[in-house]
């Protein structure tokens, strides 16, 4: 199972950070190491809690190496262990052809690789990762990055083998993603370099240049001389050659490749601009009219790259793999001649028969051939409720087994496969036109044009009048017009709002949603996971209720499984249940646990199960929905139902987004509840249920072309085919890091209820922008209205160029932080994924 | 007046051994990660000699 797993898996306890905002509802002991709940099977060593054997061996480990201290920096700072994993589960590792893609560096002797782990949380995580030395003497030194969750390690070949050392790192709850789309691509080299030697050469020569035009702006040119003008004019010219050259490259690049494809994008005038800018500058200094702007230019390519770079950091803190190969576990176990191997699911074949063991993956369309197949088809129809199937049933990929180990024979090859042709529907892929086409480019298309314009028909009206005017007019028009305030308006409000999102754990994909964001006016609501939570607890016994003794036997008996139904019972317990030891237990996958209690025979599952056992079920019992049954001693003692509740602040939220938006539920489960969310949701919302993921697109699809713009909000498993139909997806998850590839924003779940503060401030946002554009518009009417008069004089352009951009950064970071506080817009608590 | 031409090249030849500085500390990647080394501080360095003895297997197995 990849990392990415745990964090959709039902059956997960909840995490220590869950804990601390207070999600959960206290539990009696905390694990020591990884500050879970000490629930089901706990374990303790030296008085000190452990919430399972994993946590206590890696506390073992630890403090027998000399990482006590890792205790000590922060409070329960592991990381789940998954408890016993078999080794071989890595052996593919130590294939060459695997090794070659995911080494940065390897001369034999000694290697060095990047691994990503996303459970990295903490200072304690830091330090314990870059002491990995202590652990495996192969290992030499490790690094971490927090930001990007990386560690950086070198080992040797000799001492140790990649399969042990990621082993290792699994064993002590830092199991890395493995995603295919590291072995397919090998990670190209870091733009960070070019893009910050860009920025330091634009602020060199920006610096130095300012320094030589001081005499100028003071009118000191009748102290220094003609001399020293024309010396500082050669070294300005000098110095903002290698600025115009290297750190403006990728204008040059972009306005060429839009020119190339006809698109005038704002690169375009920029480019223009800058070459005008130069140029101009050049011929004033060779023929000794006066400095030229080399001032403006460096200094504008300076605040340019500067606004790239601001909203470049946004981007990678908020890096998320789109790619949907990593929801499958990395390898799988196939059974060949020779006995069991593990292979990479890329290299897997049609005919190959795999061995699945409980909480993995299947990776492609297969048939059951030995075992009792328990699928958790959660991640494809939003269904939590495992499907048992028998042997020479057709399953389905991106199920996940629940129960013991299966064995299947693929029948689909990988990228066939019924998950991945909903993920390959991309008919209607959003971001599959252009990327040019975003606020800024739309009114750049019609600016360059305008500016074109205006410049060919002032050096047209010249040329008739005064020629000696008119290529001074148009240069000129060129240059105050060339639009850097107009640039830096959408990226420095966009990425502020980044920001103000992020920190309310709010995620954006990119720029572009935030306009569509404010643009929509249907919104298009999950059930599952999404307006109910998952790990909330909702459970209500139906039949006479249960006295002290007899709840006591259940809990001992639920404690022992980690279905999520025994997890939902022992969870939501009375305290001070007590608990007794349980004798012959036995779990059936997709029927439910028996066990001898007190010497009483208590078992609980399904009414079905029950009824195939011999318990007499009295008439009348038809438990809707999830339900567990209580029999014990073979007599029926009621059900357990098991609701899914809102969650908080729900309703307070649907009111507040129905007032402006058309609301719609969609639902993979039955009807049964439509009365509730019928209440809830208001007559006017459209609720469907029964959806398969499907439907749920097609539903999205129609919104789309009857002309609406649509909201998907849901959790981004299940509904992943809808979340990328609709115009904005948004996945709630309840981890913030969580993977969710189809999505536009990720929602951390406990900050659902700012969804409609989120849609009003994304309005303000573009309003924003919106009046940036005005702003800088007005600068450039003037500046170009002078310009075009032939009247353009080097102080004017000077004061107006950088005074204008200033305004606009002002401007644009400054009213988006006020509609942040306007829209009510607060940020999460506690402090979000890393400072 | 041609101290001023001087100076200008001294100040001139001071911002470009800066300027290699900056493309030296670029390029051997210490602008990659701020985040980090001050959370590496809040470690204590002694953490007394290395226990070269190897690890249990059993252990190793988890």
């Amino acid at each position: 199972m990849t990392a990415a797993v745990p964090y959709l898996d039902p059956t997960r306890a909840p995490r220590a950070a869950d804990a601390r905002s207070g999600k959960i509802p206290a539990a009696p002991a905390r694990c020591l190491h990884c500050g879970q709940p000490c629930v089901g099977v706990g374990s303790s060593a030296e008085e000190k809690p452990f919430c399972c054997l994993g946590c206590q061996t890696v506390h073992a480990l630890l403090t027998e190496n000399g990482l006590g201290q890792f205790y000590e920096l922060d409070a329960t700072p592991g990381s789940t262990a998954s408890g016993a994993q078999k080794r071989e589960r890595w052996n593919y590792l130590d294939d060459p052809s695997v090794q070659e893609k995911l080494l940065d560096f390897s001369d034999g002797k000694v290697a060095k690789l990047t691994l990503h782990l996303p459970q990295i949380h903490c200072v304690a995580c830091v330090w314990l990762l870059e002491n990995l030395f202590r652990l495996d003497p192969g290992i030499g030194r490790s690094t971490v990055n927090f930001a990007r969750r990386e560690v950086s390690l070198t080992y040797s070949k000799h001492e140790t083998a990649l399969s042990k050392v990621v082993g290792m790192l699994a064993a002590i709850g830092y199991e890395p993603s493995l995603t295919l789309r590291e072995l397919d691509h090998p990670k190209a080299a870091s733009p960070h370099i070019r893009r910050q030697l860009q920025l330091g050469l634009a602020g060199f020569g920006f610096g130095n240049i300012m320094l030589l035009s001081i005499p100028g702006y003071l009118g000191l040119d009748s102290f220094s001389g003609p001399f020293f003008r024309t010396v500082f004019g050669w070294l300005s010219l000098g110095l903002a050659l290698p600025v115009l050259v290297y750190s403006a490259a990728d204008f040059w690049r972009t306005a060429w490749l839009s020119l190339r494809r006809r698109v005038a994008t704002l690169d375009v005038p920029i480019a223009l601009g800058l070459a005008a800018i130069y140029g101009q500058s050049a011929y004033d200094i060779l023929t000794h009219r006066g400095e030229g702007y080399l001032d403006s230019l460096t200094g504008l390519i300076f605040f340019l790259l500067c606004g790239r770079l601001f909203q470049q950091k946004t981007h990678d803190r908020l890096a998320f793999d789109r790619d949907y190969k990593g929801f499958f576990p990395l390898a799988v176990v196939r059974k060949s001649a020779g006995g069991e191997e593990t292979v990479a699911i890329s290299r897997l074949e049609v005919g190959d028969r795999l061995v699945l063991r409980g909480g993995e993956l299947l990776p492609a369309d297969a048939t059951l051939v030995a075992g009792t197949a328990c699928l958790d088809y959660s991640f494809v129809t939003g269904e939590s409720e495992p499907v048992a199937c028998e042997v020479g049933a057709h399953l389905y990929a991106g199920g996940r087994q629940t129960g013991g180990a299966i064995e299947v024979e693929t029948v689909k090859p990988v990228s066939q496969s019924y998950l991945t042709s909903l993920w390959d529907n991309e008919i209607f892929r959003k971001d599959g036109g252009l990327s040019l086409d975003t606020i800024t480019n739309r009114y750049s298309r019609r600016f360059t044009w305008v500016v074109l314009g205006v410049a060919v028909a002032s050096a047209t009206f010249w040329l008739a009048v005064d020629p000696a005017v008119a290529a001074k007019a148009f240069v000129s028009v060129l240059i105050v017009a060339c639009p850097c305030a107009l640039a830096l308006a959408a990226p420095l409000t966009s990425g502020t709002a980044q920001r103000v999102f992020g920190r309310a754990h709010i995620f954006l994909k990119n720029a572009l949603v935030l306009e569509r964001l404010a643009e929509v006016d249907t919104i298009v609501l999950d059930k599952t996971g999404t307006l109910t939570g998952n790990d909330a607890s909702g459970v209500s016994f139906a039949g006479a209720p249960l006295s002290a003794k007899e709840a006591g036997w259940v809990l001992s008996l639920a404690r022992h499984s980690v279905h999520p139904h025994s997890l939902r019972l022992a969870r939501t317990s009375a305290p001070g249940t007590p608990v007794a030891p349980v004798t012959g237990f036995v779990e059936i996958p997709g029927c439910g646990l028996a066990g001898e209690v007190e010497g009483r025979l208590v078992r609980l599952g399904s009414l079905a199960w029950l009824g195939r056992l011999g318990v007499a079920i009295p008439a009348g019992v038809v438990p809707a929905g999830s339900s567990v049954c209580v029999a014990i001693d073979g007599r029926f003692r009621g059900c357990f139902l098991l609701t899914s509740p809102l969650r908080p602040e729900v309703e307070a939220l649907v009111r507040s987004l129905g007032g402006r938006h058309q609301l719609a539920l969609l639902s993979g489960d039955n009807a049964r509840e439509e009365a509730r969310f019928r209440a809830l949701l208001g007559g006017r919302a459209t609720l469907r249920f029964d959806q398969s993921p499907t439907d749920k697109l097609r539903f999205v699809r129609d919104l789309r072309l009857a002309g609406r713009t649509v909201m998907m909000v849901g959790d981004g498993l299940n509904d992943a085919g809808a979340l990328k139909q609709s115009d904005v997806g948004v996945a709630v998850v309840e981890q913030v890091g969580a993977f969710s590839p189809a999505s536009d924003i990720i929602l951390d779940a406990a900050q659902l209820p700012q969804l409609a503060r989120m849609l009003d401030f994304s309005r303000r946002a573009v309003r924003v922008i919106r009046a940036g554009f005005i702003l800088s518009g007005l600068y450039n009417l003037v500046g170009i209205g002078i310009a075009a008069a032939g009247l353009l004089s080097p102080i004017v352009c000077a004061v107006l160029m950088p005074l204008s951009s200033i305004s606009v950064v002002l401007f644009a970071c400054g009213a988006t932080r006020w509609a942040a506080r306007r829209a009510g817009l607060t940020d999460a608590t506690p402090a979000p994924v890393a400072p | 007046m041609n101290v001023i031409l001087l100076l200008m090249l001294a100040s001139l030849a001071v911002a470009t051994v800066f300027l290699g500085g900056f493309i030296w500390a670029v390029r051997t990647g210490q602008f990659e990660d701020t985040g980090t080394p001050p959370l590496r501080m809040l470690a204590e360095d002694d953490l007394g000699p290395i226990d070269k003895t190897p690890l249990p297997e059993s252990k190793q197995e988890n």
